[in-house]
């Protein structure tokens, strides 16, 4: 009895020590050194207009509202929430899910197909019609970018090959060129075309 | 399924093979109380704390006294930390004015930290507090991933040939496990994850923007093989996750604990081929896993092509990680008790969810938790040395240790009592109405759920096929009108809490049996256990023991999604 109460005795000390160490003293030192070393990073990675006022981050997808200028995220469960996140948790089997993605690829082809009248069902990229795992997903495939390229270039008046060119510029690589896949920014490849535009 | 795909996945495992001599090597030179280089900084900090704590660090406890260290400790912490956040309305560094999330729900994330599981029935960040975050769920990020630790080091010590019949100091080993391996690679990963924009603030939310301590948790939550993410969709969140590159060292970050342990445990019995052995059965479980995961998920799921799109499935996947490296993430977090997702498990195929939930049954060996997993693996070794036994007809022995009957069968109650807990929890929770009040969807899927829910509590794994609630909340999510549904809360703390510490007195109990046996010289008649026909023999052990208890339950939910090209 004597030694448990030793062993509660030096649990707990260890457990108000530890709260402080780990608890407290870690996470404020990364936190200050984060600030100072990387305050874009650590602070989000916001993306500002040309007033100085914050339109998102360079990491969180946002919705574009269909506008037929804008190159379109991909579908988001949660209307691109950045605040409460959370899986579609589609099912493979569900009939649901089938509905929803029948659905994205109807919405898909009806806004791609005027401008790219070529385009298929078939080839509609997945990622173009399956939502998101974070529904902030700031990416969408190459594939699907070239094919939204038709819309984008015609509804700016922009030579598709200025696109193309804007495309290649947002887009992020692989790791060590081997890792994940490539991705191409929404957010920031919408506000270069808008600076294009603008010039 | 791409060739840049298979690359990448052979790429990842040579990265493993890399990592496990280093990092096994120098935690060994940490067990055996060698001085490594961080001791001269950090050495009178250690000597500190057991002024602190009053313990005396040469003085080793018998495999008793250090598992009601264990208990002790993790008692403590359980009291602490659901303190902590039951009153994280009352604490500082709570921007968004959170008060406290239904007792019931407490009771289940206060279970599932102090265990090392993780699981999580709440979204962080529309329930807790930085406070509680920080200083609540990331110490126990560090605390429980240390025991975890120290309990395989003094299991090693019960295997290895020393002349004593005692198996450490448990608060020594706590100490040097925090102080020498996690801070130190926590610390240096977190910044890493800052660079590529994982964020780090203790500012409120804006523009509807909500950041946090985020990269100093990340770090830990997946080198401890913790799992819990900051935010409600874990490690697949830009803000967990931003980049193909912070997944690699996030990956990484999970798997080399566990799988450097086995060369840990290689030096400290003094064969280093003996971890090569045991790592060697994991590896080859692993590979398989992944690259099943992949086919499967390279496929696309049924729903998709009825729906006429072809290709992979991406349903709940992020185009920077692609389905490669979401194939590899979830085999990762599901055969080490990480439980960190970069995609939702739910939406994996039905053999793409199937494999990971094999991967948990075989009782998370396959590198497994930081600790466990080498301790649970051992385990595995004796059965298999055990029926080798039986076979020619001799007396087990490993290491040059005689396996005697009470061995064999706390080998059997460690091994069986998960699988056991798993199928006894998944029944009660299928089969009452109390049960499926937390199913999102019912038929095979519902059935996936409620298995897959039970086998990642039970293994203290935490990944989970989310649909699977335990939590409800109102629009917006918040603790305020909230309620726990209390049956799945309490039924998975159960399950969580006796995962973790029945094998794991079990296990202590069979080191401490076999601490200070005499080691017989090896003849020729010994088997050795370092062989490649050993090895082969170890996963058809593992294999044998998670086929015959779980092939039933799968088939009833992911093999008829797998194999059925319909909806439900």
């Amino acid at each position: 009895m004597r030694a448990l109460r030793r062993d509660l005795t030096a649990a707990l000390v260890a457990l108000v020590v530890l709260t402080l160490v780990l608890g407290l003293g870690y996470p404020l030192l990364v936190t200050g050194i984060a600030q100072v070393a990387f305050p874009g990073a650590a602070n989000g990675s916001l993306v500002r207009d040309g007033a100085g006022r914050v339109i998102g981050s360079r990491l969180l997808g946002q919705g574009f509202g269909g506008r037929a200028r804008d190159f379109q995220s991909r579908p988001s469960q949660t209307g691109y929430s950045a605040s409460a996140t959370a899986f579609s948790n589609a099912g493979p089997n569900d009939a649901a899910t089938r509905a929803a993605i029948a659905a994205s690829a109807r919405a898909y082809l009806r806004r791609e197909r005027p401008y790219d009248p070529a385009l298929t069902r078939a080839a509609i990229p997945p990622d173009a019609v399956q939502t998101s795992a974070s529904g902030v997903d700031p990416h969408i495939s190459v594939a699907n970018a070239r094919i939204q390229t038709h819309r984008v270039a015609t509804a700016r008046g922009l030579p598709l090959a200025r696109v193309e060119r804007l495309i290649a510029a947002h887009t992020d690589g692989r790791a060590l060129g081997l890792f994940g896949e490539p991705g191409v920014n929404v957010l920031t490849l919408n506000l270069a075309l808008d600076e294009e535009g603008s010039r | 399924m791409t060739a840049q795909g298979w690359l990448q996945l052979a790429v990842f495992l040579g990265l493993i093979v890399a990592v496990t001599p280093l990092l096994g090597g120098y935690m060994a030179r940490v067990f055996t109380g060698e001085r490594v280089l961080l001791a001269r900084v950090l050495g009178p900090v250690e000597r500190g704390f057991y002024r602190l704590l009053r313990v005396d660090p040469a003085h080793e406890h018998d495999w008793k006294a250090y598992a009601r260290a264990v208990l002790a400790f993790s008692l403590v912490s359980w009291l602490g930390l659901y303190a902590i956040l039951q009153l994280q309305g009352h604490l500082p560094f709570n921007p968004a004015g959170f008060g406290p999330a239904p007792w019931d729900v407490t009771f289940n994330t206060t279970s599932s930290y102090v265990t090392n599981t993780n699981w999580q029935y709440y979204g962080g960040e529309t329930t807790l507090s930085n406070f509680s975050q920080m200083a609540g769920l990331a110490v126990q990020n560090f605390a429980s991933a240390a025991v975890g630790i120290a309990v395989v080091v003094a299991v090693i010590r019960g295997f290895a040939a020393r002349s004593v019949a005692t198996l450490g100091n448990f608060w020594v080993d706590l100490t040097r496990t925090l102080l020498y391996v996690l801070l130190p690679i926590a610390f240096v990963a977190a910044l890493v994850l800052v660079s590529q924009g994982v964020v780090q603030s203790l500012a409120a939310a804006h523009h509807g923007i909500v950041v946090g301590p985020v990269a100093s948790q990340e770090a830990i939550k997946l080198l401890g093989t913790n799992g819990g993410g900051f935010y409600n969709v874990n490690s697949a969140m830009p803000f967990e996750n931003p980049t193909a590159f912070s997944n690699l060292v996030e990956m990484l970050l999970i798997v080399c604990i566990p799988a450097a342990l086995t060369a840990t445990f290689g030096r400290m019995v003094g064969s280093r081929r003996q971890g090569w052995a045991v790592f060697a059965g994991m590896l080859a479980l692993f590979a398989v896993a992944v690259a099943i995961v992949f086919v499967a998920e390279g496929h696309g799921s049924p729903a998709q092509h009825l729906a006429g799109v072809a290709g992979g499935n991406m349903e709940g996947k992020e185009v920077r990680f692609g389905i490669a490296d979401s194939s590899l993430f979830a085999a990762i977090t599901t055969v080490t008790s990480c439980g960190a997702v970069n995609a939702a498990m739910q939406s994996l195929t039905g053999f793409g969810g199937a494999l990971p939930m094999a991967s948990m049954m075989t009782g998370e060996v396959v590198f497994g938790g930081v600790g466990s997993g080498l301790a649970s693996m051992l385990l595995f070794v004796l059965l298999a040395v055990f029926l080798a036994g039986l076979m020619v007809g001799r007396t087990p022995e490993y290491l040059g240790k005689k396996i005697g009957v009470r061995e064999v069968k706390l080998t059997m109650a460690g091994t069986l009592a998960v699988p056991l807990l798993v199928l006894a929890t998944t029944a009660v929770a299928i089969a009452t109405r109390a049960g499926k009040a937390s199913l999102s969807v019912h038929g095979p899927q519902g059935f996936s759920e409620t298995l897959y829910a039970y086998t990642s509590q039970a293994n203290n794994n935490g990944s989970a096929f989310a649909g699977y609630s335990g939590f409800v909340q109102p629009h917006p999510p918040g603790n305020a009108g909230a309620s726990g549904i209390a049956f799945a809360d309490l039924l998975g703390s159960g399950a969580m809490l006796a995962g973790r510490f029945l094998p794991l007195l079990a296990v202590l109990a069979v080191a401490g049996a076999l601490a200070g046996r005499r080691v017989a010289p090896a003849g020729p008649g010994t088997m050795r256990t370092d062989t490649p026909t050993f090895v082969v023999l170890l996963v058809g052990t593992i294999l044998l023991v998670a086929l015959l208890t779980f092939v039933p339950a799968l088939l009833l939910g992911p093999v008829v999604q797998g194999l059925a090209g319909r909806t439900f």
